[in-house]
C-alpha cells in the first residue's frame, strides 16, 4: 500500500532510454543549461555498470578523454535531463560490472564486438 | 492560523524538479485531521487545538474517548495531539485537509519519534572512539575507556556519557520545505529526511524559524 503511493510520485520511465547492457557503447546526449539558454551536450563511451532500482536506475559510462584520461560519469536513466540514448554497439563481455577496464589501456581496453540481429 | 497536522510517515524516493535535479523526498500521509477540541486560556489556561486523526473501528476506544469525539459528532480516531495556537482559525468538529493548511515552497517543522536501537555501547550512542583494533588488543575495540578521575572526586559525576538505551526519543527537524501538496491523496512531499520509521506517526508544523 504504502510503497504504492511511493511509486506514484515517482517519475515515469524514460523512454528515450533503450534497454542497455554493459559493454555497450553508447551516445549520451544530456540536456545542459547555461544561463539562459540550453544545449545539448553529447557523452559518448562504453557502459560499465547499470542499477536498476526504478526511480533511482542509474548507468555509468566510461570515456576515454584527451591524453588518454579516463572519464567516467553516472547518469539517472528517469532523469528529464536525458534528452537520449542511442546504442552504437553491443560487446561481448562476461560481468555484469566492467570495473577491469579501469586497468587497461589501449588496445587491450578493446571488447570484443557482439552481433545482435 | 493553526499550521499544523498530525501525519503518517510513508517512506522516502527522490523526485526531479523543473530544472531537472533529483531531490530526496519524504512522503508523509497528512490528515484528513478534525478538530476534535479547541482549547481557550479562559477554561483550559491555554491556547491549543486539539486535532485528530487516522479513523479506527469504535470499539478501538474506551467509551471516555468516544464520549470526547461524540461532542462534535466527530468519528472515532487513534491519535489526539494538540498544537499550540493562540487564533486557531477553525472550530471544534471541522475537518481539515492538507490543501488548507499548506502549500508548496513552505517551510514546516517535522516531530516524529525516532527509531528505536535498544541499549546501544558508547561508539553507537555517542560515538566514542572505542580502542585500538590492533598491538595486542583482545576485547577493547568498542570499550568505552575511563568513565572520570580518580579518588578526587571518587565517584562518577552525573550525566556522564555512557552505553545505554539509545533511540525512540522525541526528534525535531526544523526548516524543511514542502515540495510537494497532493490534496487528493493528503500526501506531502517534504525535502529530507523526517525521523521515525516507515508508518510512524509525525506532527508537522509552520517552521518556528524562518
Amino acid at each position: 500500500m504504502m510503497d504504492e503511493i511511493l511509486k506514484s510520485v515517482e517519475a515515469p520511465v524514460n523512454e528515450n532510454v533503450p534497454e542497455l547492457n554493459p559493454g555497450d557503447m553508447v551516445k549520451v546526449f544530456i540536456r545542459i543549461k547555461e544561463g539562459s539558454n540550453e544545449r545539448i551536450q553529447e557523452f559518448k563511451g562504453t557502459v560499465i555498470r547499470q542499477r536498476n532500482s526504478g526511480n533511482n536506475a542509474n548507468f555509468t559510462v566510461r570515456r576515454i578523454a584527451s591524453n588518454g584520461i579516463g572519464v567516467e560519469r553516472t547518469f539517472l536513466t528517469r532523469s528529464p535531463r536525458l534528452e537520449k540514448v542511442v546504442v552504437e554497439r553491443h560487446s561481448h563481455v562476461r560481468r555484469a560490472q566492467l570495473y577491469f577496464l579501469r586497468e587497461r589501456t589501449g588496445k587491450r581496453s578493446r571488447l570484443k564486438q557482439k552481433f545482435t540481429s | 492560523m493553526l499550521k499544523g497536522l498530525i501525519g503518517k510517515k510513508v517512506g522516502m524516493t527522490q523526485i526531479f524538479d523543473e530544472a531537472g535535479l533529483a531531490i530526496p523526498v519524504t512522503l508523509i500521509e497528512a490528515g484528513p485531521c478534525y478538530v476534535t477540541q479547541v482549547r481557550m486560556p479562559e477554561v483550559d489556561g491555554y491556547a491549543a487545538v486539539q486535532l485528530g486523526f487516522e479513523e479506527v473501528k469504535p470499539k478501538r476506544l474506551t467509551s471516555g474517548q468516544l464520549g470526547h469525539l461524540k461532542r462534535n459528532n466527530l468519528p472515532p480516531v487513534r491519535f489526539l495531539r494538540e498544537f499550540r495556537e493562540k487564533d486557531p482559525g477553525v472550530s471544534e468538529g471541522d475537518k481539515i485537509t492538507v490543501d488548507e493548511i499548506f502549500s508548496e515552497g513552505e517551510y514546516v517543522d517535522v516531530i516524529g519519534t525516532s527509531k528505536g536501537k535498544g541499549f546501544a555501547g558508547a561508539v553507537k550512542r555517542y560515538h566514542f572512539r572505542g580502542g585500538p583494533k590492533t598491538h595486542g588488543q583482545s576485547d577493547r575495540q568498542r570499550a568505552p575507556g575511563s568513565r572520570g578521575s580518580g579518588t578526587t572526586p571518587g565517584r562518577v559525576y552525573k550525566g556522564a556519557r555512557g552505553p545505554g538505551h539509545m533511540g525512540f526519543d522525541q526528534v525535531t527537524v526544523q526548516n524543511l520545505m514542502i515540495v510537494l501538496v497532493d490534496a487528493e491523496r493528503n500526501l506531502l512531499g517534504i525535502r529530507g529526511a523526517v525521523p521515525g520509521p516507515k508508518g510512524g506517526i509525525v506532527l508537522i508544523k509552520g517552521a518556528r524559524k524562518n
